[in-house]
């Protein structure tokens, strides 16, 4: 609904201007229908047409006539054109004979469709760095040298090796692999990237700790060979750390050779460790961590839109506009915007979603449309008639269970008046013949046997809702994922099973009865906390989508952390950004800006919260149907390198200070000293501060530029400049910045030796001490998460274990708390650059919107409901995870009475209070006891 | 811009972030085209086994 999917397209041109562009669209022919194909695979099945699968990288094959994968949406064969015999050479044309609806169409023409839009995102991704015609990676001639994707297909259970390792030399199971980071990344000589591609640290050190599972009998031996781990994102040196316990090895290293092994059989490998010895170690199998390209039509498309790329050719942004092209109305969100991991990529994408909401705000509501369903019909009274579908869902549960024999059992079973076995019953057709039976043979109950109602149910819902019936008289049995993934080897159990499963569906589908959905008002207005520059931008995105937005901060101005920052590292003057968001604060009519206000208590849940702001002695009240939480992070105070005892020992937010101050006393130091980790990665801060090294090498690049003649160090760990933040750190070192890595157990020393600040660290390359003598020491200290406790009190949010508010889920939903109504932005979540900052800020206020844009949200019935059997003993209330329930007094009878009362929108309908319960006083709705020992006895039985 | 703007919107790129970015806006009143190059949406991500730091199935 309101999201139209046009496949095999691709865009021909752009005409007219942000508000009102012109884009012609041209869609390639699928040469299959997609309204009548069915997905029944026929036509794969039996094209004689094979070539090697891209989406297993190849290391499969595929059919001419194909899908793409198992869960390809849209669920629809197509046919590859260059690949299709009938296509290039005019006979063939089995998949025609074969197909059981008449879906293949090969006189299928392309189409050019006109749409008329107000803007433009485009996420066209990446393109995987290809290592072929590298000699010393020796990809094309070594067979046990892979790529990273290949090696995640072959760890997938849906690869094609159903998720066994393997080498493609012998096909034994390799117990030592290798893996090779920055493979075309941070590397100049045999590619264009002169940019870290930010993921690739992470998923090798994943595919390392994975591969310990998938080696028969555990462990194995992983090597991972890098230059810098750049584990910069929330929880990743965390798992860095892990991986180092379960037993990955870490080598600081850039092989340069790669060999066939003894007997063509492996690899050996020669590589110069960092203190300069030369080795020679076999591994069985080496994998090569590639790096992200920008698209391969990112030049057609900049030149189609008219936009400017960066000189790695991703596309040009700025730190305070950071998804806007130089095209005015044109967006970009994912790794076309830079190379990015996939929570940056959805964070990005709600930013990008941000922008147009602002610019189309005029519009919203005008083209989308809110699904309508017919009158539901009364079934009170009525007998249960009951309809059950099967599906095969093509082989993946027909392959293990005898799906006939279970529609059969189902059709002997009370109650049930129509069965069917169905090779999709997700599928569009299906749906239409569902209703259909529904009105045919006067269905009142259904039952799928199928998958996972937590994907699914939603769709078997509205078929039910489209025919009137209601939707909650529906059960599902998961016969796929509980039944024929699990039991592949035991068919005939399976089957049993497959029909127990479908006998307590029904079973309790009988005492399924009709239940309203909940709907709650929502107050269209947000409030956000905290106005550093993510809270800034959160507002001002929220008012310039009309919302009206309550500000507050708990210091007497605007600004936040922010203010007192100097340059981003693409050298834009932050402190005049944040003046400029100030102003628009104070001037936009629909901010309301409450400087030294601090959120005193709340109550509510998702649209109708109230809040009490307390300011100083005063009290107020705000209704708000959704709260962004911007409330930043501060700078760890160092106790170490003589802070605070020495005033040329300063931290980066202090020199920023300086430079501002006094550019001329800075211009003329004669040596400047960085050390980096300050506070973070330890045993206190376990976790990167992400900004740190990015900062220092701007910095020392400044300095540098500022007097070439002084000398400039920087002390570092990992040196950790993501993205393409990486080209600073070449123009450090070109400039001449020294770097010297220090480890953990050899942290550098300070010392103030006769009035000079000696700093002593040992050098790895040379193995020797090295003595520093700096006129200015700067520290790179930690960012350390302002206080939590009030909002995890009040909302009951979350926070991790290094004080950061937790999101929803740490890939998919970056920007959602894990309470509903609850956004996260800035450096509350975790420690971020300014242009990150900015984007989250804008993100969060585009899944606000999601909510202020209805009058009402739709909420499920599937909550708790109080019945005239609770006596208030309270044994529920502190178990309830969401604190849905309070306790309540009434009086009858010149009594009082006790009883609880939950809050339907908060509840989740997770039943804990239902099973505390001694006496049935509070009961799930759609889990009622009644329906649940019907299920149990029908097991039994 | 003169008149009103369009109320509907050309996003590029079915993966993950063309389909969050899809969601979000249709979810907000707006109209949304999603114009995927190949034969179905999902990008790299469907491509990938599991995920740090939950190790979820990325599908």
């Amino acid at each position: 609904m309101n999201i139209e999917l046009l496949t095999l397209s691709e865009i021909e041109s752009v005409e007219g201007e942000k508000g009102d562009f012109t884009v012609t669209v041209k869609k390639n022919p699928r040469f299959i229908d997609e309204e009548k194909c069915i997905a029944c695979g026929l036509c794969a099945e039996k094209c004689p047409r094979k070539i090697d699968d891209e989406y297993n990288e190849g290391l499969n094959k595929r059919k001419a006539a194909y899908i793409k994968y198992g869960q390809t949406v849209p669920l629809k064969y197509a046919i590859d054109p260059e690949n299709c015999i009938f296509q290039t050479r005019g006979k063939c044309g089995v998949c025609q004979k074969v197909c059981p609806t008449g879906a293949i169409d090969h006189e299928m023409k392309a189409e050019y469709v006109s749409l008329n839009v107000g803007a433009v995102v485009l996420s066209p991704g990446f393109k995987p760095f290809s290592p072929r015609g590298i000699d010393h990676y020796g990809y094309d001639e070594i067979p046990d040298v892979i790529t990273s994707l290949e090696y995640e297909r072959m760890l997938s259970a849906s690869g094609p090796y159903m998720g066994h390792i393997k080498r493609l030399s012998d096909g034994s199971e390799p117990k030592k692999i290798a893996w090779i980071q920055c493979v075309g990344s941070r590397n100049t000589n045999c590619s264009d990237n002169g940019h870290c591609s930010s993921v690739c640290c992470m998923y090798a050190i994943k595919q390392a700790v994975m591969t310990r599972d998938h080696i028969e009998g555990g462990g194995g031996e992983q090597s991972i060979f890098y230059m810098d781990m750049r584990t910069d994102g929330k929880e990743y040196e965390r798992y860095f750390e892990e991986s180092k316990n379960k037993g990955v090895r870490y080598e600081r290293a850039r092989p340069h050779t790669l060999l066939k092994g003894p007997e063509g059989v492996g690899v050996t490998m020669q590589y110069t460790t960092e203190s300069g010895e030369q080795t020679d170690e076999y591994f069985d199998l080496v994998v090569l961590s590639i790096g992200l390209e920008a698209p391969e039509d990112a030049m057609d498309l900049a030149a189609k839109f008219g936009f400017d790329l960066t000189k790695f050719k991703f596309a040009e942004t700025s730190s305070f506009d950071p998804v806007t092209t130089t095209r005015d109305g044109v967006y970009v969100t994912g790794a076309f915007h830079s190379p990015k991991a996939i929570p940056q990529s959805v964070l990005a994408a709600s930013t990008a979603a941000a922008e147009v909401e602002k610019d189309l705000v005029e519009s919203r509501g005008t083209l989308a449309q809110e699904k309508t369903f017919p009158q539901e019909t009364d079934i009170t009274g009525q007998e249960p008639r009951i309809g059950v579908f099967v599906c095969s869902c093509g082989s993946n549960i027909a392959g293990v269970v005898d799906v006939k024999a279970v529609t059969e059992y189902a059709a002997g079973l009370d109650g049930v008046v129509f069965t069917e076995n169905n090779m999709f019953t997700c599928s569009t057709d299906t749906q239409d013949l569902i209703a259909e039976k529904i009105n045919e043979k006067g269905l009142n109950r259904v039952v799928i046997a199928a998958c996972t109602p937590r994907t699914h149910e939603p769709l078997f819902q509205e078929t039910l809702q489209s025919t009137g019936l209601n939707k909650y008289m529906i059960e599902m049995a998961n016969i796929r994922n509980q039944n024929s993934w699990v039991h592949p080897s035991e068919p005939e159990k399976a089957t049993e099973k497959a029909k127990d499963q479908v006998r307590m569906a029904v079973s309790k589908v009988r005492h399924n009865y009709s239940l309203e959905d909940i709907e709650v008002n929502v107050t269209r207005r947000a409030l956000v906390v905290g106005a550093g520059l993510s809270g800034m931008s959160a507002a001002l995105n929220l008012a310039g989508q009309g919302y009206e937005t309550v500000l507050i901060e708990k210091e007497k101005t605007a600004g936040g952390v922010a203010a007192d920052l100097n340059e981003t590292a693409r050298g834009e003057k932050i402190p005049q950004k944040v003046q400029k968001l100030a102003e628009e604060i104070e001037s936009n009519e629909f901010v309301t800006f409450y400087p030294g206000t601090i959120l005193n208590s709340v109550s509510g849940s998702v649209g109708s919260f109230t809040g009490e702001l307390l300011s100083g002695d005063d009290t107020g009240t705000v209704e708000f149907g959704v709260c962004v939480l911007a409330t930043g992070a501060h700078a760890h105070t160092p106790d170490e390198y003589l802070y605070g005892q020495d005033e040329r020992v300063m931290t980066s937010l202090q020199f920023d200070g300086l430079v501002k101050s006094s550019p001329e006393e800075v211009k003329n130091t004669g040596s400047a000293v960085f050390i980096q980790c300050v506070g973070s990665r330890d045993e206190n801060r376990p976790y990167c501060s992400r900004v740190c090294c990015v900062q220092s090498v701007k910095k020392a690049v400044m300095l540098k530029k500022m007097n070439p003649e002084m000398d400039v160090f920087i002390l570092y760990r990992d040196i950790r400049t993501y993205g393409e933040n990486e080209d600073l750190y070449k123009q450090a070192r070109d400039l001449g910045v020294i770097f010297i890595r220090y480890d953990l157990d050899k942290k550098p020393v300070v010392k103030n030796s006769g009035g000079r600040l000696e700093v002593e660290a040992f050098d790895p390359i040379v193995q020797l001490p090295v003595s520093i003598s700096a006129d200015r020491l700067i520290l790179a200290t930690a960012i350390v998460p302002n206080p939590a406790d009030s909002f995890v009190n009040m909302f009951k949010c979350g926070v991790n274990a290094d004080g950061f508010l937790t999101e929803a889920h740490p890939k998919l939903r970056p920007v959602d708390s894990n309470v509903d109504g609850v956004f996260l932005a800035g450096m509350c979540h975790y420690p971020k650059p300014v242009d990150e900052s900015i984007a989250q800020g804008r993100a969060a206020a585009s899944r606000a919107s999601v909510i202020l844009s209805k009058q009402h949200l739709k909420l499920d019935a599937i909550k708790s409901h109080v019945t005239h059997n609770c006596d208030g003993c309270a044994l529920c209330l502190d178990i309830c995870p969401y604190n849905a329930i309070t306790l309540t007094e009434y009086e009858e009878n010149g009594r009082t009475h006790r009883r609880i009362q939950t809050d339907k929108a908060l509840c989740k309908g997770c039943g804990i209070c239902a099973a505390t319960c001694p006496k049935e006083g509070v009961v799930v709705n759609g889990f009622t006891n009644r329906q649940i020992k019907a299920q149990v006895e029908s097991l039994l039985n | 811009m003169a008149n009103k703007p369009v109320g509907s919107v050309l996003l590029a790129g079915g993966g993950i972030s063309g389909i969050q970015a899809a969601l979000d806006m249709a979810d907000s009143g707006y109209y949304v085209y999603l114009v995927e190059k190949s034969s179905g949406i999902g990008g790299t991500m469907a491509q990938l086994d599991k995920t740090f730091p939950t190790n979820d199935c990325a599908m």
